[in-house]
Formats: C-alpha cells, sequence, structure tokens
C-alpha cells in the first residue's frame, strides 16, 4: 500500500430529484491530520459529510475507514466505527447537565434492586474525566446552558473523544467563537492530532486553514477540483479553485435604470450582538439592484432583518430620502416604503394554511378599508392581477399557498410587495429553491420594478446570480462591509477575495 | 389538480359529524317527543349562549391560542348582572347593591354594559400576558379562571342570587311576535357580526394569519400583539354578554355558574373545524360545533342515560374530535 488513509470516500456521487448535488467526489484524509474540505456556499461540503454519515444515502461511490470498506446506514453506525460529527449549530439541550449532555442516549446503568437507573456518579466521573482530557475544567453537573457557545463546542469534542472517535468533523467551528475560544479550540485540534486524530475541518477562513489544516480538498458545484498540501497552494490559488465556473447567460438583457437619488441610507448600524453586524453602512439609489454578497454567516441577513424592524440595533441611523427614521418593527418598515421576502419561506414568509388570496393580500390591507369594511372585491382584483402578471400556477385564488411549488410561493410573497407597493425591496435570496424558469421570471420581475423607479437589495449566495443581477454588489465578511464594486468591475474572485477578508 | 375524495377523507373530515347524526336519528326514532317543537326550541335556547361564547373562544383558537377563563367570567358576568337587578321588594337582596334605587328598562342595558366592561378588563390582561410577556394561553388563561373565579367568590360570598326584575327575566324568556325567542335572535345577530368580523374586516384577515404564522404576519407588518388583545378583549366581552343572558333565562345565579363552558365551548370549536393548529376557522363551523354537541346532550338525555355516564360520553366525543382534526394535517406531510 502506497499510503494509508484513515478515510477514503471515492467517486461518491447523490443526486435529489431535479439536481446533481455531488458528482465523483473524492476525498482522502491521512491519520492524524487535520483536512480542510472547502467550497462556497451549496459546493456539496454538507451533503457530502451528510453521505458519510449515512443521514443521505449516496448513489455511488464507496466508503474504507482505515482501509476497510464499510456501509454506514445511519449515524449511529458512523459513531460505532469511531466517526463523530460536532455540529455547525449545535443541539444540545441547555437545561441539562453537562454530563447528561454527553452520556444523552447511552447513560451509565446500575441496578437498585429490580431496577435500572442511571449511574450518575460513574456518569460524572467519566465526562469530568474527558473534560479534562481537552484541557476544559468544568463541573460535568452544570447545566449545559451555562457554558458559552464555544464551551459547548469543546463540550461536544470531548463527547467525541470519549466515544473513542479517529476521525472528527468539524462543521464551521469558530463561525460563532470569540478568538480567545478560537484558540483554545486550536490547543485541543492540535492536542488531538498530536494523538493521532483525524478531523475534516470544514470553513471558509483562509488564515484558519493556514493556521491549522495540513490538507485541503476544495469541491465545487457538487465536483470535486482537487486535494493539496496546504504549503503548496496558494490563497488565491484557493479562491480561484472555489470559484472557477463559467458565467451562464441565464438573466434577462437590463439597462442600468439608476438615478442619482439616494433612497436608503445606512450609516454605521450596528446589531446589539457583538458577533453579528458592525458598523454596517451603505447607499441604494432609485433604480438600482443593490447586490448584497459573502459567505454564510457574513451577517447579511441579519443586517437587512435589522433594517427591516425584525432585530435590534444597538447603535446606527437609517435614513430614508434623507430623512432619519425610527424602525422598531416590521410595520414600521412598511409604512415607510420598505418590503421584505425574507430568506425563510417557510419560516417568515407564507401564511401556509391560508388560501393565495389571503397570502398576496395581507401588507396591504389597510388601503383596501373604508376604516372600517375591506373592499374585498378590489383586493380580489388586485390579487388576479397579480397572479396573471407573475404567471403564478394556481387552479384559483382561494387555494392554500402550502399546496404549490416553492417557486410559485415565492411568486405570491413577491406579489404580496407588489400590491404593497414598496419604494425599497429586500430580497433575502430571492430564488433559493426555485427551479430555473420560475427564476428567471423573478429576475424579470425585479428589472421591471427598477425601470419603474424602485430600488431593490438583493442578498445572494449565488454568486453568477449576485454578478448578473446587480448594479453594484457590496461585500460582507463576518458582519462588516468589506467591499462595495461597481459589478461591471467585479469578478467571482474579486468578491470572494472581499468575502474571506478577515484582518482588515 | 382536483383530488379524488376517499371515504377516509369524508370519515376524518366529518366522522364526529355523521356519527353524531345518526345518535339523533336514532334517539327521534326511539323517543319521538325528541323532535317535537318544544324539544327543538329548548335546544336552541341552549345553544344561544354556548354559541356566543364559543364564537369568543373561536378567535383565541384560530390565532393558536385559547382561554380557559371563559366559564369563569360567565359566571362572574351572571352574578354581576343578578346583584344589580334584583326586584326592589325582594326580600333576600344582596347587601352590597341592595341601596340601587328601582331603575327604569334602561338600567338593564346598563347593567349588560358593566359586565362586560368588568370582563373585558380580564380579557385586556389574558390579551398583555400572553402577547407582551409570552406567556402560554393556556397557562395565562388558567391562572386567570382561578383569578375570576376567587373574585367572584369574595364578591358574592358564595351566595346564590335571586328574584331578578321581570324586565331582565324577560330577556330571555320574552319572544319577539311571541315567536322568536330574544335569545335567539341575539345569537343570530352576535353570529352575523361575527362573521363579518372575520371574513370582512382587516382585525379577521390579522387574526387568520398570525394563526397561519405569527412570524410572517408580523414581517408582513400585522401588528400581532394588539390583534392578540383585540381578540381576547373581544372575547371577554362575549363570555359577559353570554352570563347576563344565562342568568337572565335560569333566573337566578351562582358562583358556579358557568363552570366548564370553557371546555364545552373549545370542543365546539374543534368539532365545528376550528384547528387547533391555528389559523383555520369559520363562524358556520362555530355554530354546527355548538349544535351538535347541544343535540348530543340532549339525545343522551332522551335515551335515559344517567347523567354521570353523559360526561364520560362527551369527553370522548371530545377527544375523538381533536384525534381526528390532527388526522387532517399530519396527512399533508
Amino acid at each position: 500500500m502506497a499510503e494509508e488513509y484513515r478515510l477514503e470516500m471515492e467517486n461518491v456521487s447523490k443526486s435529489f430529484p431535479g439536481v446533481k448535488a455531488l458528482d465523483g467526489i473524492h476525498l482522502k484524509v491521512r491519520p492524524g491530520t487535520v483536512h480542510a474540505l472547502m467550497g462556497e456556499n451549496g459546493a456539496g461540503k454538507s451533503t457530502l459529510m451528510k453521505c458519510l454519515f449515512g443521514i443521505y444515502k449516496m448513489d455511488t461511490g464507496s466508503v474504507k475507514i482505515d482501509g476497510q470498506p464499510v456501509v454506514i446506514n445511519n449515524p449511529d453506525e458512523a459513531l460505532h466505527l469511531g466517526l463523530a460529527m460536532v455540529h455547525q449549530e449545535l443541539q444540545p439541550i441547555p437545561e441539562r447537565s453537562i454530563s447528561e449532555n454527553m452520556y444523552l442516549g447511552r447513560y451509565p446503568l446500575t441496578k437498585i434492586g429490580p431496577f435500572q437507573v442511571v449511574d450518575h456518579k460513574k456518569m460524572n466521573e467519566e465526562a469530568e474525566k474527558w473534560l479534562r482530557d481537552v484541557k476544559m475544567n468544568f463541573d460535568p453537573r452544570a447545566k449545559l446552558g451555562t457554558l458559552s457557545i464555544g464551551q459547548m463546542q469543546s463540550v461536544e469534542i470531548a463527547k467525541a473523544v470519549s466515544m473513542n472517535a479517529k476521525l472528527i468533523i468539524l462543521d464551521e467551528p469558530t463561525s460563532s467563537l470569540t478568538d480567545n475560544e478560537v484558540e483554545a479550540l486550536f490547543r485541543i485540534i492540535n492536542d488531538l492530532r498530536d494523538r493521532g486524530v483525524s478531523m475534516i475541518y470544514i470553513s471558509h477562513k483562509m488564515a484558519e486553514i493556514r493556521q491549522i489544516a495540513d490538507d485541503i480538498t476544495i469541491m465545487r458545484d457538487g465536483t470535486y477540483v482537487g486535494t493539496w498540501r496546504v504549503e503548496d497552494i496558494t490563497d488565491e490559488g484557493i479562491v480561484k479553485n472555489m470559484v472557477g465556473r463559467e458565467l451562464t447567460n441565464v438573466y434577462p438583457p437590463k439597462d442600468d435604470y439608476r438615478t442619482d437619488e439616494v433612497v436608503l441610507e445606512v450609516k454605521d448600524l450596528c446589531s446589539i450582538h457583538d458577533r453579528s453586524f458592525q458598523n454596517c453602512s451603505f447607499q441604494l439609489r432609485r433604480g438600482e439592484i443593490l447586490g448584497f454578497g459573502g459567505l454564510v454567516g457574513a451577517q447579511r441577513t441579519e443586517l437587512m432583518e435589522a433594517i427591516f424592524g425584525m432585530r435590534n440595533i444597538r447603535s446606527g441611523e437609517v435614513r430614508i430620502k434623507g430623512q432619519k427614521v425610527e424602525i422598531h418593527k416590521p410595520d414600521d418598515a412598511i409604512k415607510n416604503g420598505i418590503g421584505m421576502i425574507t430568506e425563510d419561506r417557510r419560516g417568515t414568509g407564507i401564511l401556509g394554511v391560508l388560501s393565495i388570496a389571503d397570502n398576496v393580500g395581507i401588507s396591504s390591507l389597510r388601503n383596501y378599508t373604508n376604516g372600517f369594511m375591506l373592499d374585498l372585491g378590489k383586493i380580489e382584483n388586485v390579487v388576479q392581477e397579480n397572479v396573471k402578471k407573475l404567471s403564478i400556477k394556481t387552479p384559483s385564488s382561494k387555494t392554500q399557498i402550502q399546496s404549490l411549488s416553492g417557486g410559485n410561493q415565492q411568486k405570491v410573497i413577491i406579489a404580496r410587495w407588489l400590491a404593497n407597493n414598496p419604494d425599497i425591496l429586500i430580497m433575502d435570496e430571492p430564488t433559493r429553491g426555485i427551479d430555473v424558469g420560475a427564476k428567471y421570471e423573478i429576475y424579470q420581475i425585479m428589472i421591471d420594478l427598477v425601470k419603474s423607479g424602485k430600488s431593490i437589495i438583493m442578498i445572494s449566495s449565488e454568486m453568477p446570480e449576485l454578478l448578473g443581477m446587480s448594479n453594484r454588489i457590496i461585500v460582507m465578511c463576518a458582519g462588516h462591509v468589506t467591499g462595495d464594486l461597481e459589478s461591471r468591475d467585479a469578478t467571482q474572485e474579486t468578491v470572494m477575495q472581499y468575502a474571506t477578508q478577515f484582518n482588515q | 389538480m382536483k383530488k379524488k375524495i376517499t371515504l377516509q377523507d369524508i370519515l376524518i373530515n366529518y366522522g364526529i359529524i355523521i356519527v353524531l347524526v345518526l345518535l339523533v336519528v336514532f334517539t327521534g326514532i326511539m323517543r319521538p317527543t325528541f323532535f317535537t317543537w318544544r324539544n327543538i326550541s329548548s335546544i336552541m335556547l341552549n345553544v344561544a349562549p354556548r354559541f356566543i361564547i364559543a364564537l369568543g373562544v373561536s378567535g383565541c383558537l384560530i390565532t393558536k391560542g385559547t382561554d380557559l377563563s371563559a366559564g369563569r367570567a360567565v359566571g362572574l358576568a351572571a352574578c354581576i348582572s343578578g346583584t344589580l337587578l334584583q326586584k326592589a321588594d325582594y326580600s333576600g337582596r344582596f347587601a352590597l347593591t341592595s341601596g340601587l334605587p328601582n331603575f327604569g328598562s334602561w338600567w338593564v342595558l346598563i347593567v349588560l354594559l358593566i359586565s362586560m366592561a368588568v370582563c373585558a378588563i380580564f380579557g385586556l390582561i389574558n390579551g398583555v400576558v400572553i402577547s407582551y410577556l409570552n406567556v402560554p394561553a393556556f397557562i395565562g388563561t388558567l391562572g386567570m379562571q382561578l383569578i375570576v373565579y376567587g373574585i367572584c367568590l369574595v364578591y358574592t360570598n358564595a351566595t346564590p342570587i335571586g328574584g331578578y326584575r321581570n324586565d331582565y327575566t324577560g330577556v330571555a324568556t320574552g319572544k319577539l311576535f311571541d315567536l322568536l325567542p330574544y335569545l335567539f335572535i341575539i345569537a343570530v345577530i352576535v353570529g352575523i357580526a361575527f362573521w363579518f368580523l372575520y371574513n370582512m374586516t382587516p382585525h379577521g384577515k390579522y387574526m387568520y394569519a398570525i394563526g397561519g404564522n405569527p412570524q410572517a404576519a408580523e414581517v408582513s407588518g400585522v401588528n400581532v400583539k394588539k390583534t392578540l388583545i383585540a381578540i381576547y378583549v373581544l372575547a371577554a366581552m362575549m363570555y359577559a354578554l353570554a352570563g347576563f343572558l344565562l342568568g337572565a333565562k335560569a333566573g337566578g345565579s351562582s358562583v358556579n355558574m358557568g363552570q366548564g363552558y370553557e371546555l364545552e365551548a373549545i370542543a365546539a370549536c374543534t368539532i365545528g373545524g376550528v384547528s387547533v393548529n391555528g389559523g383555520v376557522g369559520r363562524v358556520t363551523g362555530v355554530l354546527v360545533g355548538v349544535l351538535v354537541f347541544e343535540l348530543l346532550k340532549s339525545a343522551l338525555q332522551f335515551l335515559g342515560v344517567e347523567t354521570n355516564y353523559q360526561y364520560i360520553v362527551q369527553g370522548f366525543v371530545i377527544i375523538v374530535s381533536i384525534a381526528l382534526d390532527i388526522r387532517k394535517y399530519i396527512q399533508k406531510k
């Protein structure tokens, strides 16, 4: 054998209806190394890990652990084979003790008479031992919820170690950590590596990769790009390999409809949370499509939700057409002529059990009332007009919105705001989970809007969409605005550079 | 697009109503007196106040809440109305209000408004606790149930109240053109008002939106807190109206009046298709639910089922109807 690997995934492919999520991916992790897995949002990193843990069943491909072929059908089997995952979003039970969280589902048992009971003494002792093992001196009896996110992550790692994990997957482990916590985490990682544990480290942060990783595998659009020793590849090389795709022409032709009038000005907006957006400033002009680029965790959504009154700000101001406005709730924003299509269509967009008509009308009812009674006929006209204009495919306007496809649901939400007629429309990932045909129609609607003198802010994590639709692009990274460029001057590489620029 | 309606769909959607219709038909055959005008009008008079209570509760249910203080609020309103509307020459007059002069008939209306205002205060507290303090409606209104009962006990000192003025009892016993009971007419008017509110006003649309998805409603500019408070205040005012009418109908009241009515109302709403998952519910459905529930009670009585067993059957109907309601949503996954 030329070289031994802890984990070998070969030629892994996975399709979902209509999408090829993974296409011939290879991932080979050497024992006692940290292997960085990189790629843009949607490159398929999480899907690959889910295939590894048996959450998704791979269509083709093989997995070997320490040279032995294995088939993993569920996360439990993965655990028994020595694979553990520390999730991007931890799912602990904060109201229970640290040790209970560590031994969830595998509590040490003892017998009192005929009854099997949890052996708390043994559990706490064991937990304490493993925590010390990763240099953490917590009382295992303390509630997990009293720890910081970083500390919880350490507990998760201790849990993985306690299960004799040979390979630990760390999915964006530093995305919500402070610098000190990152340092502590890296000490743990280095220590584990010295003991022969392998780790897959999923992250976008270039500096961290340099600091901690031995090898790097890059994925792009569900395909395998290559694997390098970290010292053999430059930062520019990484970025180039992550984005290196051709822009395809799926965007309707458009002119520049921008005027000089500034309709929205955001100055030094700071979130109440230190780790969220800070000191963000930008301007939006009439007739402009302003794109917001960045990686997951750049806090673009949080910034927009704050402008729309869904989140609290500590300081900074928002001006609309030069006037300072106070926005504390969405209704305030709407009264100031702002509309918002949220990223989470299910969570904050659709009114699932309600009809299309009710979903369209909800934001603009006050325009159709004589103070007390609604003019239902007028509302129905507006609904019909928009259903036709946006070619929403539905049997009738009485149909429940949740029975429509994602693309049609999104068009109904757009119709809601067209009915409300805002001057500024914020669209957060407007085409996520929508098929190509519907995408094109949504782009056309956006162009029609700016043509008629409206302004649009579009958050997009799809690089081609960002470059293809925006007049100007603002790039955010870790809560800060790091770039502001005319889209004709922007390339995927420049945007990615700003999006990964951490030491400003 | 048209889905085939299967027998299973029909059973899930209308199962409980089908069973109850069969029960009613069966009762009618076994006990011919069941379908006499006398019995039907007695059922109608029972339905009227319960329909008003259920309409109040329906708004809470549609917004994924509930109101467990409904029954006790009914009792408090009945007691307040009773103590203020006793005959001047009645020997057992309520001490606190015995000094009141013998006002004219307009006083009956004023007392109704007083009862509604008092209950509205408790509804307001319910609404504020639920919307601003984020207390789950189940817990918040459970607490309010005890508070209202306690206040009623303190106020009446647990003494039964009777000897009502004729113009008060006349509200419940009187008939328009000697044919249509006032009680019936009032319930119809309230029903129409609610239908109008739910279907024709922004408030109604906001209510359904909050029930459908409170976050999305907020993002769409709905003032969720204000709407919720309005719903609970309006509900409490309906309990007051119902309590006022029930007192008039019974010709007396005590602290135990209205006990358990909130559960009957919730059950009736659910039987009538108001979804406990929120966002769904119609005034006509509420009417059907109350009607079905009262028919069930009457049918059991006519069949000679002992009162104690009637409770068991009613409880069973509630559980089955909610279990069926939930099925509608599980299927869709």
